[in-house]
């Protein structure tokens, strides 16, 4: 399943490595952060609990770079 | 268009013109109590902090988390070191100039972000479901396949589907760049993301919203950041080296010389070699260059966008910027895809006129392509009656009893070599040959400007792939003037011939209507499919979609893809050059903070800039 979510962050850098927290988040298949368009596009794994899913990602995200939102 | 500011930007904003405010006091007070500097310093240092409180934040997490070496760690460094060397001025500033450049980051991206979204607002957020008891405001999302849907004058239509009453015109300029209005009734096919013009409709959908034209649209240039340019994923994968490498000669900078002098007992001079250490910290801040090419393709994506042209990654710009080739397609690429009868020759026995009438009548059910356009051709239409025992003989044509005389229009028996395009039928009344009709598929006006055009942008060779007969493909080949014709291919060996060309020709773009050339399109270097509005295939097969189907859109692709790169290039090396050359000043002790201001922020500056340009190509008109 896929799902885009509306993101919030500063710089292309900061985009790349909040990217590649949500891609090392358990339940997510691929996700791509476009920082042009500030969506994030996140595939998850057959049956995984989205919402719980995207809390740790957050979770993740934050971790990496603290100043950025993902709203779901 | 007018930018507003967002919160945050507005906040910042305030930060730096009360920090400067407080810049130029503290300085004013050191100038003028040099007895009492710390006072001149505690009004610097309070500067300082409210410009740069929250890189320091951040620079600390960074530490705490184990990820230095980012630029907030950068201008932290760089800044404190200079306090420490008592330069609290020189720490001040840096920092209000660090923010002035990050805030004019921010507005430029989001500049650009929002002349892009001009597409992107395509995306209808309700839809008037059309229920038992009235019409319901719903999303999108929830209208099931074949719902009836309301669009009301200036809404844009939310959901393919077929109006199944009212007429208005449709306005798809966000769709094709084509800004003329089509007008469209009732049975009429209309595509979600035009703009509802003039009147209300009422249309049975026939997609869900997910496979609908615009959310598919959207996807693909949602997604067009996945696939990196390769300047781009040339930068991300250097930044990842250089600011630990910028860091480690810093640091090498500050130590070795005093070090070397002091076991050559000579005087260490640590406060100049930490001065050059932490210069150089300044001007090594990698963000123009991470920054810099990426938004320039973001706005050669944006600028093809507004013309018509879809493009789905960064590579194909590049791809489309150094093409040699081009390989077309004909039926409906380079011709109109639609025949139209061009002769009429009559044997004398009836007039033209006649002729077609009498066609036209025995074809009147016939769904042949050459049938449709004779029936076109004729104004009337027949009354009840007129027609009957009609047989339609496969393979060969169709046989009526016509206003009381046998008609058969369809292959003459004397068949005379084809050597016309085209197809030709013979209309036989009442067992005489009366004459004959020519049916072909006309030529794109815009087909030949367009190869011209290609022409003079360098892509000189250029093909023409077709299923058609050598004799009607090398008609329309020269009257476009394509460089070679490979006619007679089965869709099937149209892979093998691209393939073959791809072999001396290469980038190699391939521009076809998608219906049955999905696998070339995919095969291709880059793969154009024309005129793909509610094309799914051709939509997925394509690496770059030209939303209406005029060809001259390609040439126009190309020049914006060659800005692109162009403006990347020059990103890449101008950042690079003056970093290099302030580095090394910085090392020798020739340049100072203030030089290494500029080449951090001023590079910036200037980069954001230059890539702004790319959202703009001159000369719209596509031919």
């Amino acid at each position: 399943m896929k799902k885009t979510y509306p993101v919030e962050v500063d710089c292309a850098n900061c985009a790349a490595k909040m990217e590649e927290a949500v891609k090392g988040t358990p339940g997510v298949a691929s996700a791509t952060l476009n920082f042009m368009t500030l969506k994030l596009k996140v595939e998850f794994v057959e049956g995984a609990d989205e919402s719980a899913v995207m809390k740790e990602a957050l979770k993740r995200c934050k971790k990496v770079e603290s100043d950025c939102e993902i709203i779901f | 268009m007018k930018y507003k500011f967002t919160k945050k930007q507005k906040r910042l904003l305030i930060r730096i013109i009360l920090s400067a405010t407080v810049f130029a006091v503290g300085v004013g007070a050191l100038f003028l109590s040099p007895s009492l500097p710390w006072i001149g310093r505690g009004i610097l240092i309070a500067s300082y902090i409210v410009a740069g409180y929250d890189v320091l934040r951040k620079a600390a997490l960074g530490v705490v988390r184990g990820r230095i070496f980012d630029e907030n760690f950068l201008m932290a460094i760089a800044s404190l070191g200079a306090m420490a060397l008592t330069e609290f001025s020189e720490a001040a500033a840096v920092m209000i100039f660090y923010q002035t450049g990050e805030l004019f980051q921010s507005v430029a991206v989001g500049k650009s972000r929002k002349s892009v979204a001009a597409l992107t607002e395509i995306r209808p957020d309700t839809a008037n479901l059309v229920g038992e008891n009235g019409v319901t405001v719903v999303d999108p999302e929830d209208v099931a396949l074949g719902s009836v849907i309301a669009v009301y004058p200036g809404e844009r239509i939310p959901l393919d589907g077929v109006i199944i009453e009212g007429k208005t015109t449709l306005d798809a300029v966000a769709l094709t760049g084509e800004a003329i209005p089509v007008e469209a009734g009732e049975g009429d096919q209309v595509i979600s993301g035009c703009v509802n013009v003039t009147g209300a409709i009422k249309v049975r959908t026939t997609k869900e919203f997910t496979d609908s034209t615009v959310t598919r649209i959207l996807e693909l240039v949602e997604d067009s950041a996945s696939r990196k340019s390769r300047p781009e994923a040339f930068i991300t994968r250097f930044a990842k080296y250089y600011t630990p490498a910028v860091c480690g000669t810093a640091l090498a900078l500050a130590l070795i010389p005093p070090l070397a002098s002091l076991i050559s007992r000579g005087d260490p001079a640590w406060r100049e070699w930490i001065g050059r250490a932490l210069t150089f910290l300044v001007v090594s801040c990698p963000c123009a260059l991470v920054l810099s090419v990426p938004m320039a393709f973001f706005g050669g994506i944006g600028c093809a966008s507004k013309n018509g042209i879809l493009v789905k990654g960064a590579n194909y710009l590049e791809l489309l910027a150094k093409a040699e080739g081009a390989v077309f397609d004909k039926t409906g690429t380079l011709t109109e895809g639609k025949f139209r009868v061009t002769n009429v020759e009559t044997k004398g026995g009836i007039g033209r006129e006649e002729l077609i009438k009498y066609a036209a009548f025995a074809e009147s059910v016939s769904t042949h392509p050459v049938g449709v356009c004779i029936r076109a051709e004729c104004p009337e239409t027949p009354a009840s009656g007129d027609v009957s025992e009609l047989t339609e003989i496969p393979g060969r044509g169709v046989e009526a009893l016509v206003l009381g005389r046998r008609v058969f229009v369809g292959k003459s028996e004397s068949a005379a070599p084809q050597d016309s395009p085209g197809v030709t039928v013979s209309v036989v009344i009442d067992g005489v040959e009366e004459g004959t009709i020519t049916a072909s598929d006309t030529v794109k006006e815009s087909a030949k400007d367009a190869l011209a055009a290609l022409g003079a942008l360098g892509v000189k060779k250029t093909y023409m792939l077709t299923g058609d007969r050598e004799v009607s493909a090398r008609i329309v080949g020269d009257a476009v003037g394509v460089g070679s014709v490979r006619a007679g291919l089965l869709p099937a060996d149209k892979v093998g011939e691209l393939e073959t060309i791809m072999k001396e020709t290469s980038p190699l773009v391939y521009a076809g209507d998608g219906i049955n050339d999905a696998p070339v399109l995919a095969r291709a270097d880059v793969g154009v499919a024309m005129g793909a509005l509610g094309s799914d295939a051709a939509i997925e097969a394509a690496d770059v979609v030209i939303m209406d189907d005029d060809v001259r859109r390609l040439p126009l692709a190309v020049r914006i893809a060659r800005k692109t790169v162009r403006i990347a290039k020059e990103n890449v090396v101008f950042s690079l050059a003056v970093k290099a050359a302030c580095l090394i000043l910085g090392a020798l002790g020739i340049a100072g903070m203030w030089v290494a201001i500029f080449a951090d922020v001023g590079v910036m500056i200037l980069a954001v800039l230059n890539s702004a340009r790319a959202l703009t190509v001159k000369n719209k008109r596509i031919n």
